[in-house]
């Protein structure tokens, strides 16, 4: 027990104040309703988690409750969302025994312990991490997966090393095409094929690509990928490795299951296809499509008829940059543009707010954000057969009395 | 993670991390005291269970190893057989799940009636 208080007072000391906490408060009573079929999920602590929404136990995979987003524009690590694909999960990991390997196609392989990689000039970014999967279960017709309303998302701000620095230092070799990553979590099965994901070399290399050992001024929480875990910034968070140990340099396109077939859109503008049809070609998924939420009213809200009703929200995109959030107080015929908050950067979710007066009677809010190419949202939903890239102008239906 | 002899692989994770511990201790490497230390994490146990229904035991012995019984109770309800089929197929062809052609058969009938 020689370092148990080390350990009690730094890294672990959320963890473990959690864990005895989080065992005590999973209480199956407490359930929430997804308005979609079979959306019953019970609300569970996790250690080092409050409530969220359990999708599924094994492997554990829980979405923030909508209501989290309204608390402002960093999403607090014990509310952060949880997405695993298979439940071979580490239950312990040494930090001081922890080595991240860059191998392959470098000149010169590098093991580099937390502590090398602390010593390395650290950069710091706000960044949306949305799971690709994120609002499935409003597809329309439905589709298999996880069946997440709009919880699988947040945004934090990530500290560590830029990708590039550890690459340089290995040294790419000529003739490299793409960078592999690979975690400490693992399948249950040994057939099953191991989460594994790449980007192409110069993406990685882009400099914003990075290690990060620290979320909003703490250590990764556990369940989010510590100690430490890919962010990669303006895309969908299949590519955003957890526990993330294992860097292999390329000169080949990878393509486990993974990267084909899974995680595929459609390749074309739209990256969607006629309800229940199959697209002809595809590409990895990749950047986020452009989305906007009311946060402060829920669907089927009460308001006072005739008066100033604040409304206010959150909007982020790809990384492209926000222009304009615009709302409409009558299912989107007219339409009035909202502030917008402070500028964390153009991964980040960025706060908007705006007032509607609404006379008595029943009313469609909706929000829709624009953003510096020119992107916005669909008034309708777009639909792929792996219900990823959702990003329909969202309606909020409110009686004002 | 890429080798891996025991079937379910956190113990041998576990077992290498211990022995990593270990040599570390053993060459006086010396870091941030704040980072000295296993962090451990327990999770709470499944508490959810498949419906009843004629073949549940089979598909008990087979999908529970890998995933709680939630990964299917949350799926859209009534999708019915073929896509069920689908689902047994993918876990038999993609990961892996050693599943015989019967029990396959059995379980997608048990999934597409009770789900």
């Amino acid at each position: 027990m020689l370092h148990r208080r080390a350990l009690l007072r730094g890294a672990g000391s959320a963890l473990l104040a959690g864990a005895a906490v989080g065992q005590a408060r999973a209480a199956p009573s407490e359930r929430i309703t997804l308005p979609f079929g079979n959306g019953e999920r019970p609300l569970v602590a996790y250690p080092g988690k409050r409530p969220l929404i359990q999708m599924t136990s094994r492997p554990p995979q829980l979405e923030t409750p909508f209501s989290v987003f309204d608390e402002g524009t960093i999403t607090a690590n014990d509310a952060f969302f949880v997405r695993y694909h298979l439940a071979g999960l580490p239950n312990e990991i040494d930090p001081d025994a922890f080595r991240l390997e860059i191998k392959g196609k470098v000149e010169k392989p590098l093991s580099l312990s937390l502590g090398d990689l602390k010593a390395l000039e650290p950069v710091e970014i706000v960044a949306v991490n949305q799971c690709s999967g994120n609002s499935r279960g409003f597809f329309e017709p439905r589709v298999a997966g996880g069946q997440l309303a709009n919880g699988a998302m947040g945004c934090a701000r990530w500290k560590g090393v830029p990708l590039k620095t550890v690459l340089d230092r290995a040294g790419v070799k000529a003739g490299a095409r793409q960078v592999m990553f690979e975690g400490l979590d693992g399948p249950v099965l040994e057939k099953t094929p191991d989460f594994a994901k790449a980007l192409d070399l110069d993406h990685a290399r882009d400099g914003e690509v990075m290690l990060a050992y620290a979320m909003n001024g703490e250590d990764l929480p556990f369940l989010n990928g510590f100690p430490l875990r890919l962010v990669v910034p303006g895309y969908y968070g299949t590519y955003w490795l957890k526990h993330l140990n294992a860097i292999t340099v390329l000169d080949t396109t990878f393509e486990n299951f993974w990267m084909k077939p899974a995680y595929r859109i459609p390749d074309n503008a739209c990256g969607c296809t006629e309800p229940g049809k199959t697209p002809t070609a595809t590409v990895p998924i990749n950047r986020f499509t452009i989305r906007s939420f009311i946060t402060n009213l829920t669907d089927g809200a009460t308001v006072a008829a005739g008066a100033e009703t604040p409304l206010r929200g959150i909007a982020f995109d790809g990384g492209y940059g926000l222009t304009e959030v615009l709302v409409s107080g009558d299912d989107g015929r007219s339409w009035s543009t909202a502030r917008l908050g402070r500028d964390e950067g153009r991964y980040a979710f960025r706060g908007w707010e705006t007032s509607l007066r609404l006379p008595a009677g029943e009313h469609r809010l909706r929000v829709r954000a624009v953003n510096r190419i020119g992107q916005s949202q669909p008034l309708e939903p777009l639909w792929n057969p792996a219900g990823y890239l959702r990003n329909v102008v969202e309606t909020t239906r409110v009686t004002a009395g | 993670m890429t080798s891996s002899t025991p079937t379910t692989r956190s113990a041998g994770r576990i077992a290498r991390t211990g022995l990593a511990a270990l040599t570390l201790l053993l060459v006086s490497a010396c870091y941030d005291a704040a980072e000295a230390g296993p962090v451990t994490y327990e999770l709470p146990e499944d508490t959810a269970k498949l419906r009843p229904g004629p073949g549940v035991e089979i598909a008990e012995s087979h999908c529970l190893t890998c995933h709680s019984p939630d990964y299917i109770a949350m799926q859209p309800p009534k999708k019915g057989h073929a896509f069920w089929t689908a689902e047994v197929t993918k876990m038999i062809k993609v990961y892996g799940a050693p599943i015989g052609e019967a029990d396959a058969k059995a379980i997608a009938d048990y999934l597409a009636a009770s789900y």
